[in-house]
C-alpha cells in the first residue's frame, strides 16, 4: 500500500507491486519502482515488453489491474482531474486535429486544462517560427511533435510522459525536439519520462534508467549507479560461472576467453578480483543491450509457472 | 560565449566530456580567469542533454578548482594559469614529437601509433594500482 509521508515531498513516481492484465495475458506485473522529482528517465524495452501498458498507466488511461500507482503522491484512485492535471503527454504518433490551426489547438487545450499557460505556447511558436494561424495538416512532421510538445508543457504539470516521441523524425527534427525537452527540464526542473527504441541517444538524456523486458522490470535506477555497479570481465573460457563474483548477465565465450557482464557491488568486484582477469568499466549502450538480450522470467510465464521459477536472480536486479 | 560540444560515440561518459573541454580550452588559452559559462539550461538545450549532466560538470569543475559558482550570475571561471608550467609542457612536447618520429620511422601506422600509447598509459595505470 503505498502511503505518503507527510514530512517529505512525494517522488514523481511511485509504483508497488503494479501489474495489468489484458484478458489472460498479463501486459506487466510485480512492477515496484520510484523515480525521484527532476529526474530524466529513460524507458527502454522491446515491443511488447509492457512500456505502453506502464505509461498508460501512469497517465491514467488504464486502470491497473493490481498494486498501486503515485504520481506525486496522487493514487490511481484519486479523482481523474487530480491525476490528470500532473501529467502532460505526448504520444508516438503526436495527435492533433487535421484540420484545426496551431492557435485552435491551443483554445482547445485552454479549455480542457485549467492551469493552461497560453503565454508559453505562444512564445514557443514565436521562437520555432510556426505560424498560430497554420493548419495541423500543413506542419512538417517535426513542426507537429513540437505543437505536441507544446501542448503538454502548456498544461505546467510537473511529469512530462514521452512515449516514443522522436520515432517519426528525421535526425535534425529529433535533435531539435530533444533540445526543446532538456531546455524544459533545465528550466522548470520538470520530472521526465521518455520511453524509446534509439539506446544511444538515451546516455546523454537520462540520469535515470529502466530496462523492460517480457513485462518485468529488469534493471531501474539512477544510471551512474547502475553503471558502477556493473563490470565487463574478461576471463580464461574454462572459468566455471560459480567462480565469477555477483550475478552474470551477459556471457560471450570466444576460443581462449570470455566475456562476461557481472552486476556487483563495486567494493566486492575489487576484492574478488584476479590477477588473470581483466575488469574494465560497462558503457551504457552495452549495459541496456545487455539486458536486453537477456532471458528472462515473462509476464506470461507466471500464469503457468509461477510456483516453479520463483527467479531470485531477476529480484537481485530489480533492487 | 563558450560552447561545448558532444560526441556521442566516444565511450567517454557525457558529464566528463564537458570538463575535459573546459580543462583542455584552459591549457590552450581558449578560457581564462573572469570567462563565464554557458547557463546549465543553454548547455542543455544546446547540446539536447541532461540538465543534471551539466550540473555534475559543473561541479566537478569547482572541485577541481577551475570554476567557481557566483549566486545569481552563473559559473566562472577562477583558474589562473593551466596547470602543467608552459616551460615543463615545452620540454614534454618536444620530447613527444621526438618519439612520434621516432615510431613513424620504425614504420608504425599512425593507428598503431594510438594504440601503443593507449596500452602504455593502460599499463602504467595498472602498476599504479
Amino acid at each position: 500500500m503505498i502511503q505518503n509521508d507527510p514530512g517529505t515531498s512525494p517522488p514523481a513516481l511511485r509504483t508497488d507491486q503494479l501489474g495489468r492484465r489484458y484478458g489472460r495475458v498479463w501486459g506487466l506485473r510485480d512492477c515496484t519502482l520510484e523515480v525521484p522529482a527532476g529526474a530524466i528517465t529513460g524507458l527502454v524495452g522491446p515491443n511488447g515488453a509492457g512500456k505502453t501498458t506502464l505509461l498508460e498507466m501512469i497517465i491514467g488511461l488504464l486502470q491497473p489491474t493490481e498494486g498501486q500507482l503515485a504520481v506525486f503522491g496522487e493514487t490511481s484512485h484519486a479523482p481523474m482531474a487530480a491525476r490528470l492535471a500532473r501529467v502532460g503527454y505526448v504520444a508516438q504518433d503526436h495527435p492533433l486535429y487535421r484540420d484545426f490551426t496551431v492557435a485552435d489547438m491551443f483554445h482547445l487545450g485552454r479549455a480542457m486544462n485549467p492551469s493552461w499557460d497560453q503565454e508559453l505556447a505562444q512564445a514557443r511558436m514565436g521562437a520555432l517560427d510556426i505560424p498560430l494561424k497554420r493548419k495541423v495538416k500543413a506542419l512538417s512532421g517535426g513542426q507537429r511533435a513540437q505543437v505536441s510538445l507544446t501542448m503538454a508543457l502548456a498544461k505546467r504539470a510537473p511529469l512530462l510522459v514521452l512515449d516514443e516521441p522522436v520515432s517519426s523524425l528525421d535526425p535534425v527534427a529529433r535533435l531539435e525536439f530533444m533540445r526543446e525537452v532538456m531546455a524544459a527540464a533545465a528550466d522548470t526542473g520538470l520530472t521526465v519520462l521518455i520511453a524509446s527504441h534509439v539506446v544511444s541517444e538515451l546516455e546523454r538524456l537520462c540520469d535515470w534508467l529502466i530496462v523492460l523486458t517480457g513485462g518485468h522490470v529488469q534493471l531501474a535506477g539512477p544510471t551512474d549507479d547502475l553503471i558502477a555497479a556493473h563490470r565487463i570481465l574478461t576471463v580464461p573460457r574454462a572459468t566455471p560461472d560459480a567462480e565469477l563474483p555477483g550475478l552474470i548477465i551477459h556471457r560471450t565465450d570466444s576460443d581462449r576467453h570470455s566475456t562476461v557482464l557481472v552486476r556487483a557491488d563495486p567494493a566486492r568486484l575489487a576484492a574478488r578480483q584476479h590477477p588473470g582477469w581483466q575488469a574494465d568499466p560497462v558503457g551504457f549502450e552495452q549495459l541496456v543491450m545487455a539486458y536486453l538480450q537477456r532471458p528472462s522470467k515473462t509476464a506470461r510465464d507466471d500464469t503457468a509457472q509461477a510456483a516453479a521459477r520463483p527467479g531470485p536472480a531477476t529480484k537481485a536486479v530489480t533492487r | 560565449m563558450f560552447r561545448f560540444r558532444l560526441d556521442g560515440s566516444s565511450g567517454v561518459p557525457p558529464y566528463l566530456q564537458l570538463v575535459h573541454q573546459v580543462r583542455q580550452s584552459l591549457l590552450l588559452g581558449y578560457l581564462r580567469e573572469g570567462d563565464r559559462l554557458p547557463t546549465v539550461k543553454d548547455v542543455a538545450g544546446d547540446l539536447a542533454i541532461n540538465p543534471n549532466t551539466v550540473v555534475k560538470a559543473y561541479r566537478q569543475l569547482e572541485h577541481e578548482g577551475l570554476a567557481g559558482g557566483r549566486p545569481g550570475q552563473g559559473t566562472f571561471i577562477t583558474a589562473t594559469s593551466s596547470p602543467t608550467l608552459p616551460e615543463a609542457q615545452q620540454a614534454l612536447r618536444a620530447s613527444l614529437e621526438e618519439w612520434l618520429r621516432a615510431a613513424e620511422e620504425a614504420g608504425l601506422s599512425s593507428e598503431e601509433i594510438t594504440a601503443l600509447i593507449a596500452v602504455a598509459r593502460h599499463d602504467l595505470k595498472k602498476e599504479r594500482v
